[in-house]
């Protein structure tokens, strides 16, 4: 099993897996506060906050990405400043590869939690206050396990667009062997060079089984959540 | 346990006014009813009470403590929703110490009141289940005993029963008082179903449009409705208005017809009354009997108690409903002779304005 991928290529599944893994879990809680704040929030500049989380989605993802490079670059406004004050670096490293694909994937995970909490019935909420719950726990105890399904679906697609994006990640940090140069960034390296057939459609298999494997995972804990938790 | 006071409440949505001031008083292991037609304000002014529902102006008073300002979690009050809000997550068990729950209650205790909760409502086989394996009269049990669990001051019932069906809803209202007199903790019930609010309740009060039409015990509001709308609102069929006026004889109809009355009322200005008389009140009598209102019989609705018949007068239709069986055809004339000591008069504003 080794031997069937080139070391270039294990290193490009590998990082692809560590890219969209930490993208997925950094993404999660914003995630959730997000579509609180846009589903329950009443607050001004609603609205706004509304357009720029879904901005990724409409916009081209090498716009998403020169944007990055201006930002969170070693010399932008954000990104010097985590720098110097962190010692964080996203400008060409897996990191920034990271940050990408999490913006890229917030709009998904944001929708589908929304979608969620808009199912969650008031009174649940309502009576767990009568009965002594102040907010924060209504939240743990009642509101979160029902919006799991919707948390789970919202992850999975967050999962698969990282394990997808291209334009925004290359176009911020790059195509660099081994830090980050990711699945599709490999692919596309493979097909620029001759005799990189082999290696483009081995990824594109892993690339599949990946996918495939995250889809039914993501079903199967759904079912599971839905048999434990819901009518 | 605790009274509850409601001091000139206000609420409004926007420019939308929902309740104008409203003043309850519940004592102490009272069984109160909050009963009128949909949109009249009950809800919000129950949710008010719950904390759920900010107040626009007035006081509401839990005890001693005024509680507009307290979260709903402190008001120590236990909520039963019509939709039963039962959590899909737990099952009956951890429904029911929820509360306890929260209040970090040692294991064993939580364990003991719930199952004696359980215990009194038929539960204890169904502790280990989820809402959705339950029937409704089930879940409306299992959110009773999630209320009852809590020992609050103040049990808020929204219209628990609306979700049952009928048979269902004859059983658990008896269950229901029956529970508030072995627990005598004060209960505010809202709902839309005059025969729920009378059977039940200590006292009632009547909302419409935002404010409180009367507030008094199921029978006096009953045999001494203060205005129209109470005597339209509270019993099953509705009381028959016919319009008239005052004259020498007592109340003239248009017809010619006039109506003898116990107490001759005395107006000021113009003569218009409306005569009130239950269906119960109105007894057969052969067309052309003096005091009879003639009429022409349109509907017969044997229910095997009693007969409810309809007919077509001048003044409009009457409702009767009739202790003996007769055989009545449709388009029948017959006259129906009101009882003079049960009739009701308002005035042109709907006032009632005998007294009887």
């Amino acid at each position: 099993m080794i031997d069937w991928l080139s070391p270039q290529e294990w290193m490009a599944v590998h990082l692809s897996l560590k890219v969209a893994l930490t993208a997925m879990a950094a993404s999660l809680v914003p995630g959730i506060v997000v579509a609180l704040l846009l589903e329950r929030g009443r607050f001004w500049g609603r609205q706004a906050l509304d357009v720029i989380v879904h901005l990724p989605l409409v916009l081209p993802p090498v716009v998403v990405g020169y944007f990055l490079l201006l930002w969170f670059g070693k010399r932008g406004p954000i990104g010097a400043l985590l720098n110097e004050y962190f010692g964080i670096v996203f400008s060409f490293r897996w990191t920034g590869a990271a940050l990408a694909c999490a913006i890229m994937g917030f709009p998904l995970l944001v929708r589908a939690i929304r979608l969620s909490i808009e199912a969650v019935d008031r009174k649940l909420e309502d009576a767990a206050g009568t009965l002594g719950a102040n907010r924060v726990w209504v939240f743990l105890v009642v509101t979160l396990p029902l919006i799991l399904p919707g948390i789970i679906a919202g992850m999975v697609l967050s999962f698969a667009k990282a394990m997808g994006e291209f334009g925004a990640t290359i176009t911020f940090v790059s195509n660099i062997p081994g830090e980050t140069q990711t699945l599709p960034t490999a692919i596309y390296t493979f097909t620029q060079v001759p005799g990189g057939e082999g290696g483009a459609l081995r990824l594109t298999v892993v690339s599949i089984v990946i996918s495939v494997a995250a889809l039914w995972v993501s079903e199967w804990m759904a079912r599971r959540v839905r048999r434990r938790f819901l009518a | 346990m605790a009274n509850v006071s409601i001091r000139d409440i206000k609420k409004s949505f926007g420019p939308v006014s929902i309740i104008k001031g409203v003043d309850v008083d519940i004592e102490d292991g009272e069984f109160v009813i909050l009963v009128g037609p949909s949109g009249c304000g009950k809800s919000t002014l129950l949710r008010m009470i719950a904390g759920l529902e900010d107040i626009t102006s007035g006081e509401i008073r839990i005890g001693p403590r005024v509680v507009n300002d307290v979260p709903p979690k402190d008001r120590d009050i236990a909520m039963v929703f019509q939709s039963y809000a039962l959590y899909p997550h737990m099952t009956v068990a951890e429904n029911m110490a929820f509360s306890l729950k929260l209040k970090g209650v040692p294991q064993a205790e939580q364990k003991k009141r719930v199952s004696d909760a359980a215990t009194s409502l038929g539960l204890t086989p169904l502790l280990d289940r989820y809402p959705r394996q339950l029937s409704g009269g089930q879940r409306q049990r299992v959110a009773m005993g999630r209320a009852i669990v809590r020992d609050p001051q103040v049990f808020l019932f929204d219209e628990p029963l609306s979700n049952l069906d009928a048979k269902l809803r004859v059983a658990m209202r008896a269950e229901i008082k029956e529970l508030h007199q072995r627990l005598k903790t004060t209960t505010i019930y809202v709902t839309h179903d005059q025969i729920e609010a009378m059977t039940m309740a200590d006292k009632i009060v009547v909302m419409h449009d935002g404010v409180v039409e009367q507030i008094g015990a199921p029978l006096e509001l009953y045999d001494r409705p203060a205005n129209r709308f109470v005597a339209g609102f509270i019993g099953s069929p509705s009381m028959n208005f016919i319009d008239g006026h005052l004259d020498a004889g007592g109340l003239a109809l248009p017809s010619g017809t006039v109506l003898p009355l116990q107490v001759r009322p005395a107006l000021s200005s113009d003569n218009k009354l409306t005569y009130g008389i239950r269906p119960e009140h109105l007894e057969l009598a052969a067309p052309g009997t003096a005091g009879a209102i003639p009429a022409t019989v349109s509907v017969v609705e044997p229910t095997g108690a009693d007969t409810t018949l309809i007919a077509k007068t001048e003044g409009g239709s009457v409702t009767a409903v009739l202790r003996e069986r007769f055989h009545l055809k449709p388009g029948e004339a017959v006259a129906l002779k009101p009882a003079i000591h049960k009739a009701h008069l308002f005035d042109s504003a709907g006032i009632r304005v005998s007294s009887n």
